[in-house]
């Protein structure tokens, strides 16, 4: 019964090459370094799941967004965890996304054939920093207002479009509601959504070209 | 690899991801999924016994408005609502109290003394001073606070208000 259900959909959706290009592929040799790209995957579904479940009791508006928060962590059973498990996770994944270049970098496998793969990684640290700045305002408590104060004025210091990119950024000239309802936005819609698109490139990039073997003495 | 193996290492690095991820899946879906629904799993606030006042401040033979407020926190947002019951002393020791919600729409009805009447204000509906509909188009009479839903304490009228 089970054979002849697996059968049917294995013809349809050809399931097993699925497995085998995913899971079974040939991998050089390597050590635990060769796994933080995993990793870095497995933080971004866990912080999009526990990010999602937030989202559930959070509420996005300067009169509500710190009570809500207070709301989860107090009068929300389990709600001490899934926040912990997104607070934490966010600064581990900036940590290992970051490590993980670190180790491409020094294992030279940013090189030919996979130059766009170390392009894309660029977008993905760069983006996964923006959910970190973004992210970091939504409990708009005293450190979350100022540190975002702070962030957003450095960006206006940039020459000539300095103001126009605070303003956009702040949404107005001033912290306010409307920044934290488009930083909300940004972190929960548009960064992940880019994220989650580059995620899909960048795997198959590594798919594509399997992973580089360490460089020996010839290299 | 000897024979004695029964398990090949890559079937028991499989099995072991299995077990691995299953376990922590549950250790972390279970919290998750009490997350999910704990508004649904906790027990609304109950009953509170609300004092009217002492006997004394009614007279008799006609029905007093007493008003009170109640506020009641849902999640991280507190809502204060005011609610209304006419006392009606019906002797120095025979109390009754209505609830002034209209059981057609539950709109507020008044007391108006000329018609010796509860007369609501949206569809003219009109109860007489023991809530007995007169006309209009409620459905029962005006409910009533009473058995065990209300008591006199001290000389004190006390009703049993329920939340929500």
């Amino acid at each position: 019964m089970w054979r002849k259900l697996y059968q049917w959909l294995e013809e349809r959706l050809g399931l097993s090459d699925l497995y085998k290009s995913l899971l079974d592929r040939p991998e050089p040799k390597g050590n635990w370094w060769n796994t933080l790209g995993s990793a870095s995957l497995f933080l971004f579904l866990m912080q999009g799941l526990t990010g999602i479940f937030l989202t559930v009791y959070y509420t996005p508006s300067p009169d509500h967004a710190y009570d809500s928060i207070q709301y989860i962590m107090t009068g929300v059973r389990f709600g001490w965890l899934i926040r912990g498990i997104h607070h934490w996770g966010a600064s581990l994944m900036v940590l290992v996304v970051f490590i993980h270049m670190l180790r491409v970098f020094v294992t030279a496998s940013y090189k030919y054939p996979r130059e766009l793969t170390w392009l894309v990684g660029v977008g993905l640290l760069l983006l996964t920093l923006g959910m970190g700045f973004t992210g970091y305002l939504l409990p708009w408590n005293q450190k979350s207002y100022w540190a975002t104060t702070v962030g957003t004025a450095i960006a206006g210091t940039a020459p000539f479009i300095g103001e126009f990119i605070m303003k956009a950024l702040r949404g107005g000239s001033d912290l306010s509601a409307l920044t934290l309802s488009r930083f909300f936005a940004a972190h929960i819609w548009i960064l992940p959504g880019l994220l989650a698109a580059l995620i899909g490139v960048h795997l198959y990039l590594i798919i594509k070209h399997g992973e580089s073997a360490f460089p020996d003495k010839d290299d | 690899m000897t024979d004695s193996h029964h398990i090949s290492r890559r079937d028991f690095i499989k099995l072991a991801t299995i077990v691995g991820g299953g376990v922590i899946g549950t250790i972390i879906g279970i919290p998750g999924l009490v997350y999910l629904l704990d508004p649904a799993l906790k027990s609304e606030q109950g009953e509170t016994w609300i004092s009217l006042g002492p006997l004394e401040n009614f007279e008799i033979g006609k029905p007093t408005l007493v008003t009170f407020v109640r506020s009641r926190v849902n999640g991280w947002e507190k809502t204060s609502s005011s609610y209304g019951v006419f006392v009606l002393r019906k002797s120095e020791t025979d109390v009754v109290v209505f609830s002034n919600l209209c059981t057609h729409l539950h709109c507020r009805v008044n007391w108006v003394e000329e018609k010796r009447a509860f007369v609501c204000p949206c569809h003219d509906a009109a109860f007489d001073i023991d809530g007995n509909v007169l006309g209009g188009p409620p459905p029962r009479p005006l409910d009533r606070y009473e058995g065990e839903h209300a008591k006199i304490e001290d000389g004190v009228i006390k009703i049993l208000f329920k939340e929500g």
